[in-house]
This record gives C-alpha cells, sequence and structure tokens, in this order.
C-alpha cells in the first residue's frame, strides 16, 4: 500500500451538495466536538463523575477512519472513546445517559465513560486497559477470518499503547496469521501527562509495523480526507485477504490527559499552533471553497447539531438508573 | 453426588491416562460444536508440551488448532475477541506459572468483558493452565496456582483431580457461555483411571465430588492433593480412621454446602492444598463453615505449602515442601485423636 495522499485534490464537483459524504463527516465531527464540550460541563453539574478523557482535535481520525469500515465490520476502542463510538453511529443520547451512569446507556450505566460498547453496531469493546483493544481486535478478524466471514476489524489505541507489549504481540499474530485487521495509532504526541519523546524510542510510530513484516503509514490526522483515504485502502487490503495495516494519525488532544489534567506540561503555543490547523475547521474551508457548504449553512448545521447534542443530554437525564437486580445478569451469562 | 436429571450412559467405560482425557474431552466437544477451536503454545503438531492434545491436529485441521507465538496475554486477548465474534476457544497455557504474564487478559478482559458491557455479549472462553510440582520443574514452573483467581467475579474455576474429572470437567467448561479456567495437574498426567466417554459424564458446574465417603472426619482438597488424600484414607481406613474426601472440583463458584453438608456429620475438617493456606480456597472454605455455624469438634487443620519457602527444584526438597501422603495422613490422624 502506498502512503501517498497528498495528490488526492478533489477535481470534479459534487453531483449535489447533499450526495457528498464530506458533508456528514462535517455534521458527525461537530457532533463529537459539541458531545465533548458537554461532557466537560456536564461534570461541572455533577451529572457525570469519575473521570473522563476527550477527544476535541481529533475528531478527523475517527470519523474518517471508521466511515471506511462496513456496517458488519467490527471496532475495537479506547477510554477515549467517544468520538469513535459516535462516529459508528452510537445515538449521543446513549452515550450521555452511559456517561450519567443510566439505565438507557449503551452499556446500561454499568461501564461509563471509558466502555462505550455496543454490538449491534459491531462495535465489540472499548478498553480501559492499554493494548487490549488491539489484541481482542486481532481475535475478531480471526474469528471472522476462520468462520468465512468476509469482515475487518479495526483497532484504535493511543500513542501510549504502542510501547506496551500486547501492542506488539498481536502485530506479530495479525501479521502471521494474516488477520483482516487495520489497526489505528492515534498519535495525540502525548502518553498521558509524558511527551511522547521522553517514553517512546522512535518519532514515527508507523516505524514499529516494520518489525511485523507489515505496512505502517503515517497519515496526517487532521485531514479527515486523507484519513478516510488512508484507511479506506487498509481495510481493502485487509478484506482482500493480504493482511494488517498499521496506520498513525499525527493528531492532538486540545484537552489534559482526563477531566483532571490542565495540561500544563506543553509548550506555550502548541495548543494554538494546532488549533490552526483544526479538523473541522479543515473540512469547513474545504466545503466552503468548493461550494459544497457554505459558511452560512455551516453555521446553521452546528446549531442544529448543537440543538441535538443538549436534547440528547437532556434526554438522557431523565433515565432511571439500573437496579442490582438487572446489573447481576451481567456478571455470567443466563 | 450429581443430582439432576443427565443423559444416560451410551458409551463404554474405559481406561485412558489424565492427559488422554483431556484430549478427548477437548475432540468430543470440537465434534460436537464447529465453534470451538484449540488454540496455545506447541498446540499442532506436536499435539502440547505436555500431550494433551494428541491427535487433535490430524482430526480437526490447522483452522481449528491455532499455534500461537509465545504471547499469552496477547493470545488470551485473541480468545476474547473469537469468544464474542462467534467462536469458542479453548486455549492451552503450557505451565500454570505462564498465566500472570496474561494478567491484564485474565484479571481485567475475560471476567469483565461481559458485565461491562452492560450483559451485550456471552463469553464462552476455556482457558486450560497445567500447573502443579512434583515433577522438578523448580520455582517457575512449579505453581498449582489455583487461588490466584478466585477473587474474580465474571471468572469461573475448575480443578480436575482425575482422568474422569478431568473429561467431565472440561467438557462442562467448553459448554459455558462464561469464562472458565480449568487447571490441570502435570503429576496426574499419566494417571489412569475409568472414564465413560459421551455426554452423562459431563460434571455440574459448581458441584463437588465425594471421591470417598467417610463418617470420621471430612479432608477437602483439589488437583494432585485430591488424589494423595484418597490414597491417605483408604490407609487410614486401615487403622479404623473413616475419613470422608471432597474433591472439590470448582473453586468458583465453590460448592460449601456439600462440605458444610459432610462437616456436619463428622464434625472435623482438613483441608489439603498444593499451595500456601494463606488466602486460599482451603482459608474460605474455613472461613465459610465459621461463619455459617458450623460446630468443630476439632480445629479445623490445614495441610499445604509452607509459607516460608517457595518450591525448590531439589528432587529431594521438593518433595519435602509439597504434602506427602504420609503428611496428609499424619494431620488427619492427629485431627481424628
Amino acid at each position: 500500500m502506498t502512503p501517498n495522499t497528498s495528490d488526492q485534490s478533489v477535481t470534479a464537483a459534487p453531483p449535489h451538495p447533499a450526495a457528498d459524504g464530506r458533508i456528514a463527516w462535517y455534521r458527525r465531527m461537530l457532533e463529537i466536538r459539541a458531545f465533548e464540550d458537554r461532557v466537560q460541563e456536564l461534570f461541572m453539574d455533577g451529572l457525570v463523575e469519575g473521570t473522563t478523557h476527550l477527544c476535541q482535535g481529533q475528531e478527523a481520525v475517527s470519523v474518517g477512519a471508521i466511515n471506511a469500515l462496513g456496517a458488519d465490520d467490527y471496532l475495537t476502542i479506547t477510554y477515549r472513546g467517544h468520538g469513535q463510538a459516535l462516529a459508528r453511529g452510537m445515538s449521543p443520547e446513549a452515550a450521555f445517559a452511559e456517561l450519567m451512569g443510566r439505565a438507557d446507556g449503551c452499556c446500561h450505566g454499568v461501564g461509563g465513560s471509558m466502555h462505550l460498547t455496543d454490538f449491534s453496531r459491531g462495535l465489540i469493546g472499548s478498553f480501559a486497559i492499554i493494548g487490549a483493544s488491539f489484541s481482542v481486535a486481532v481475535g475478531a478478524a480471526m474469528a471472522a477470518k476462520l468462520q468465512g466471514r468476509p469482515v475487518v476489524a479495526m483497532a484504535f489505541c493511543g500513542d501510549g499503547a504502542t510501547n506496551i507489549g500486547t501492542f506488539h504481540e498481536a502485530l506479530n499474530m495479525a501479521s502471521l496469521w494474516k488477520a483482516p485487521v487495520v489497526f489505528v495509532v492515534e498519535n495525540n504526541l502525548y502518553g498521558e501527562y509524558s511527551p511522547l519523546r521522553s517514553t517512546t524510542s522512535v518519532d514515527d510510530l508507523a516505524d514499529r509495523a516494520k518489525a511485523n513484516g507489515m505496512p505502517g503509514v503515517i497519515v496526517d490526522g487532521q485531514d479527515i480526507v486523507a484519513v478516510h483515504e488512508t484507511a479506506t485502502a487498509a481495510v481493502a487490503r485487509a478484506r482482500s485477504g493480504k493482511g494488517p495495516t498499521l496506520i498513525e494519525a499525527k493528531t492532538y488532544r486540545y484537552r489534559g490527559h482526563s477531566r483532571t489534567d490542565p495540561a500544563a506540561y506543553r509548550p506555550a503555543g502548541e495548543l494554538d499552533a494546532w488549533k490552526k490547523r483544526d479538523p473541522i475547521a479543515l473540512l469547513g474551508a474545504t466545503l466552503a471553497a468548493e461550494q459544497v457548504l457554505s459558511a452560512e449553512d455551516q453555521k446553521a448545521l452546528a446549531r442544529d447539531v448543537q440543538k441535538s447534542v443538549d436534547a440528547a443530554s437532556e434526554k438522557a437525564a431523565t433515565s432511571r438508573v439500573a437496579t442490582m437486580e438487572e446489573m447481576r445478569h451481567f456478571v455470567y451469562a443466563d | 453426588m450429581q443430582t439432576e436429571a443427565r443423559p444416560a450412559q451410551t458409551a463404554p467405560t474405559v481406561e485412558m491416562t489424565y492427559r488422554e482425557a483431556v484430549a478427548a474431552a477437548i475432540m468430543d466437544e470440537m465434534a460436537a460444536d464447529p465453534a470451538v477451536i484449540l488454540m496455545g503454545e506447541d498446540v499442532g503438531a506436536s499435539g502440547g508440551v505436555f500431550k494433551t492434545n494428541e491427535g487433535v491436529v490430524e482430526r480437526f485441521g490447522e483452522a481449528r488448532v491455532l499455534n500461537t507465538p509465545i504471547c499469552e496475554n496477547g493470545f488470551l486477548g485473541v480468545a476474547l475477541g473469537m469468544a464474542v465474534t462467534g467462536l469458542r476457544p479453548v486455549v492451552e497455557i503450557m505451565f500454570s506459572d505462564f498465566l500472570p504474564t496474561a494478567g491484564d487478559a485474565i484479571v481485567n478482559e475475560l471476567p469483565k468483558f461481559r458485565f461491562m458491557s452492560g450483559g451485550q455479549t456471552r463469553v464462552p472462553i476455556t482457558v486450560r493452565a497445567i500447573g502443579g510440582g512434583t515433577g522438578r520443574f523448580g520455582t517457575q514452573h512449579s505453581a498449582t496456582g489455583e487461588s490466584w483467581y478466585l477473587q474474580l467475579p465474571g471468572l469461573k474455576v475448575a480443578a480436575a483431580a482425575s482422568p474422569s474429572a478431568a473429561y467431565g470437567l472440561l467438557r462442562a467448561a467448553i459448554r459455558e457461555d462464561d469464562p472458565v479456567l480449568v487447571f490441570e495437574h502435570k503429576g496426574l498426567l499419566l494417571r489412569r483411571g475409568a472414564v465413560v466417554r459421551d455426554a452423562s459424564s459431563i460434571r455440574e458446574v459448581g458441584r463437588a465430588a465425594v471421591v470417598r465417603s467417610g463418617s470420621d472426619v471430612t479432608v477437602v482438597a483439589t488437583l494432585l492433593m485430591a488424589d494423595r488424600a484418597l490414597t491417605a484414607a483408604e490407609q487410614l481406613s486401615q487403622e479404623g480412621i473413616d475419613a470422608e474426601v471432597i474433591d472439590l472440583q470448582w473453586l468458583r463458584p465453590l460448592d460449601f454446602d456439600a462440605v458444610e453438608r459432610s462437616v456436619r456429620r463428622t464434625g472435623r475438617l482438613v483441608v489439603v492444598e498444593e499451595q500456601v493456606h494463606l488466602a486460599g480456597w482451603g482459608a474460605t472454605v474455613i472461613s465459610e463453615l465459621a461463619m455459617r455455624g458450623v460446630q468443630f469438634a476439632r480445629p479445623p487443620r490445614a495441610v499445604s505449602l509452607p509459607d516460608d519457602v517457595l518450591v525448590p527444584y531439589s528432587p529431594a526438597l521438593e518433595d519435602q515442601v509439597i504434602p506427602s501422603v504420609d503428611a496428609i495422613a499424619t494431620t488427619i490422624r492427629e485431627t481424628c485423636g
């Protein structure tokens, strides 16, 4: 696979704006941004407790990559997974209710922020322990392969996860068995509170693919078109039986590691520099320039999304809490 | 000691070794359900390091027998991914001592996966860990590890003390829709015993087996210790001591009721463990019976590994560390004296 994404300028005008999938991407990224901003407020209001790991700034990776999957494909994500769950089509209401610990949450409130899971959408796990998202995805991919189903698994992890043994174990097995899997590393430059360079022996995490005999591709994680194109090629490669690909998406999280982290360790100006390459603004500028979606229409869309996110959080707050009796059924299969 | 309705016996009773019984259970479940696959280190052509899978790959082919690299945490994660997408993996852990390298999978993932998803999925995985001493394998290859994973709701734990138990427990485990950790014992692999190779032998989950009835003292054990306790009990019967021996079979769920019923009759309890006593199933059994108000005629006793050393290589020393038939008999005798 050729990691060449620079020459993909769109030349032909889309037939009709509504038919342009990028508008749906744009809308989804707005939804994720509004969702994450609202989560912060819900903490202030005491409706969400514990911790949460927000993904503002990384929306293009989730939406671009996950939209390369088919409906029957599998997805595993991590504790910074709100954006990925929404990108896979989880309703904001089910996600909010989960964060609020309510029965209407995707996991009936027992999972919480770090475990957004929805088997009806192939979102088979959201892991709060680093590395497991990769090995479990290899298993789902291998089950499909052994059963002759043309299904691909996509696994997300962060840059910090590329240092844990499970990451390398999963890559080795996937390559060895030519598992139909796509690994997506969101390199947001910080593993928890530590800059990547202080914990990691390579600058480009895609280099870690070489050690396991698979292509490693670097993509601009702020450019959703590039992410989608790269992921689409990797998914096609996996589905055709050629094996796994490791995609490193260079991106940035606007917030700290978790709710209580003000991210004071970041050098002055770094956040502002990244915000100049905000993934939503970048796509918005392209859509406006190509007259697919005007700046005004974008504002209207943002208002619309904000309204639906507001309504979703309000509705979620009305959900009841599951009972202890219901919860007991979640431990063992009946 | 099974009370529920069970399938009638259709197969003849045959003699086989413990490891043949393990292989038979795997093959019979693979034959019964195409979703069952076997995976682990060297489980393919070599039949497993302990020959517990002999004949499996020849019969079912490489598509259902997956040789894994040496990476327990990774391949247990793979098994988890398979289990929630349609397969029923049986995973061999070559030595119980290796299972802690899969700490995340066995502690954080398998038992918690269904729960955290709010019950969206079932997790039908069987993890077989081959453990135990007497093999002169040294400090890092001799643990049973049987009590290390008892504090994990979501997991079921079994331990096989005989060929028929190995066959019946493993088939039961593979049929469960929950993760089951099955402990096997290296010291029993060549033990021969009678096995009925059909569904009538499948053991009920959570049910202990009274392997010898007696009226004077209740001896509770697992794995090789159950085997040795039975031998000790037979010897003691010649001295007029009538010991009841209970093979727990399941450590989670643990059949406290069976032990309680027995001790309420005998008034005496000895737990025999190939592990240190502190915080193991033996201590839990004694604690549970105390909480149930069971009156003991004599204080309960434990025969276990010493708490102040580890399992050594030296054969002469290893034999002093792992409870012998004599040591078990001595404690039973003292309890009855």
